[in-house]
């Protein structure tokens, strides 16, 4: 009871201000609805008792919105309208984008509702006080089971890191 | 019963002392960030040997009441092209912050609101790195130059240091090995050390970093009052302004607590298993008796009789608690005894945490204020790569520990030693980098000037 009652909160909170996102014209009040989605995102999953990625949810993206500001600040022109600066090739870009995902997301709930348990990987409930410590089985399974596929991401992530570096960097004639 | 409020009264059954903690610091917080500004005040004047606010109250006692009587009354001004919306929101953002990542601190064996929670510590330093957002928002919705000055260099300086600070937070979280809060300062007691003795650079880089964080002087650029006016809080006043200077003196409170819980030990007393001083665990009992003799002694001298009246007043409320405490002592069954320990560990942590604050409030008013490049220097060239090099030497020193059975002391004096080592030769280097830069710079500029 309490728990559909927690989710059905932050996730009404999640769609509205993610419809709101979208359809407001200033980028900052963009900005801030996109927060508001994240935090209720991180909601839900501390209502999963996901508690490791409730924090990393928060210190990840929404700090991550920080950049995202500065951004917005220096680099989007607020006063110029809106029309100008939309190409006309991006309302069918959207639109194809959406089909895709919308067309997904009903496969999804269609097999879902055929086949109970088949169509989706649905793993068992486990009871909500005899969880292991969230953070100890998530490190259990990145460093002892995904070993590789973590080092491969963060040696992807170094390279792109030293990729902005390089490209950052005032080239100087050499003396 | 009616079977809504039937569970209701049950949930709070259960949950009462959460409830009463997450009360209590909503409501106390801003009483002392009040009282923090006056020993700020005070500690300002005590530096040149002046004395500061003494008007309001015996020795200026009730500066902080009448500060904030101030701030609610005047007027709330909103400047004509703010972005109203961002305007009233971004202060709320920042306090909320501060104050919700307050709720996973344990100020004692008990007090703590989100109690034993699995990612306490991540917790705290997450919710709290959420307070820059109000601060940015702020200054972009007043529309004014300073103002957005301040809050980019607030993001710069929140996204430098914030690295540090993280580095810093896991060189201790190694050698406690869990993020729960109580399980960090059990740890603390189990291994017979504080980790600032185990991991003197991490809590060295901690502190810099910490004050960087909350924007506090050498490192108050956002408001740096002599370019910026006020920087992002320029076009605030009243009641808005208010909460941004609460949200900071939150923000200092957390950081200490942070702090304090995974480097100085938390609630324990100094040296908890040396026997020999546990005569330090009567020390609260018998400041609060010191106290009260003092005020006995005072109390005949006041020039007034509501004055001697007040220190009557004080020193037996004192006297009775103090004696309370020394004959529940014994009563270990109690449920006075649970609230004895509380309270015994909220005054060593407050302890350390006032010591933290006063470290915080004796560097703004004896260091000058950085220049921003050197504040960036200083955290990317610098602080950044030795908290890196100190949590590789952490964890080698564990690695020695308990692979090769080393005496854990003679570990990480070794590796603090290559520590060091590694921040001279990073000093030596950014010196020689600084010199080069500089010599270019002037070179470039001959050739600027040779060419106009």
């Amino acid at each position: 009871m309490l728990d559909s009652v927690i989710f059905y909160f932050f996730a009404g909170i999640a769609v509205i201000s993610a419809a709101l996102m979208v359809t407001r014209r200033n980028a900052i009040h963009s900005a801030v609805f996109l927060i508001t989605t994240l935090l209720a995102t991180a909601g839900i999953f501390l209502q999963l008792r996901a508690e490791f990625l409730f924090i990393a949810q928060i210190i990840l993206y929404v700090g991550g919105i920080m950049v995202l500001f500065i951004f917005v600040i220096m680099l989007v022109r607020l006063d110029v309208p809106l029309p100008q600066i939309r190409s006309g090739l991006q309302k069918w870009i959207a639109l194809f984008v959406a089909l895709t995902v919308g067309v997904e997301a009903g496969v999804v709930i269609f097999l879902a509702r055929k086949a109970p348990g088949q169509g989706l990987l649905i793993p068992n409930p486990a009871p909500a006080d005899k969880l292991p410590p969230n953070t100890e089985e998530l490190a259990n399974s990145l460093f002892r089971s995904y070993l590789l596929p973590f080092e491969i991401a963060s040696v992807l992530l170094l390279v792109a890191m030293v990729g902005a570096v390089v490209m950052a960097k005032k080239r100087t004639e050499a003396p | 019963m009616n079977p809504t409020l039937h569970s209701i009264l049950a949930f709070v059954q259960t949950w009462w002392v959460e409830l009463l903690c997450a009360v209590l610091i909503v409501l106390v917080v801003p009483l002392i960030a009040g009282y923090l500004a006056l020993v700020e005040r005070k500690v300002m004047a005590d530096m040149p040997a002046r004395l500061g606010p003494m008007r309001v109250g015996p020795p200026g006692l009730l500066q902080p009441i009448a500060d904030a009587l101030k701030l609610l009354i005047k007027e709330d001004s909103i400047p004509d092209n703010a972005d109203r919306f961002i305007f009233w929101l971004a202060p709320v953002l920042s306090v909320t912050a501060a104050l919700t990542s307050m709720g996973a601190v344990a100020f004692g064996p008990w007090f703590q609101a989100a109690r034993d929670i699995n990612i306490g510590l991540l917790f705290v330093v997450g919710v709290s790195s959420l307070g820059p957002i109000g601060i940015v928002l702020g200054g972009w919705a007043s529309n004014n130059h300073y103002s957005i000055i301040g809050a980019l260099r607030s993001t710069a300086q929140l996204i430098s240091y914030e690295t540090t600070a993280g580095f810093a937070l896991v060189s201790g979280l190694l050698l406690a090995g869990t993020l729960n809060v109580r399980a960090i300062v059990e740890a603390q007691r189990t291994d017979h050390a504080w980790y600032i003795f185990l991991a003197p650079v991490g809590f060295s880089t901690y502190l810099i970093a910490s004050i960087a964080e909350t924007n506090r002087a050498p490192f108050d650029l956002p408001a740096a009052a002599s370019e910026l006016v006020a920087g992002y809080m320029t076009e605030y006043s009243g009641f808005r302004w208010s909460l941004y200077f609460l949200a900071e003196y939150a923000n200092m409170i957390v950081v200490a607590s942070v702090g304090t819980t995974l480097f100085l030990g938390g609630w324990l007393r100094p040296f908890p298993n040396v026997h020999w001083l546990g005569w330090l665990d009567a020390a609260p009992t018998l400041l609060l008796a010191a106290v009260g003799a003092y005020c006995v002694f005072r109390a005949g001298k006041q020039p007034a009789r509501l004055q001697s009246l007040v220190m009557w007043a004080v020193a037996f409320s004192s006297f009775v608690v103090s004696a309370i405490f020394v004959f529940a002592s014994p009563f270990s069954h109690l449920p006075l005894a649970k609230m004895h320990d509380g309270l015994y560990g909220a005054f060593w942590f407050l302890l350390k945490v006032s010591a933290y604050i006063y470290i915080f409030m004796w560097l703004r008013f004896a260091l000058p204020r950085f220049r921003f490049e050197q504040l960036m220097r200083l955290g990317w060239h610098i602080l950044i790569p030795l908290a890196l090099v100190n949590v590789v030497g952490v964890a080698i020193a564990l690695a020695l520990h308990s692979e090769f059975s080393w005496n854990r002391w003679l570990a990480t004096f070794f590796t603090t030693l290559a520590t060091l080592g590694a921040a001279m030769m990073l000093l030596r280097w950014n010196d020689k980098y600084s010199a080069a830069a500089a010599l270019l710079a002037d070179s470039s500029i001959a050739e600027d000037l040779h060419a106009g």
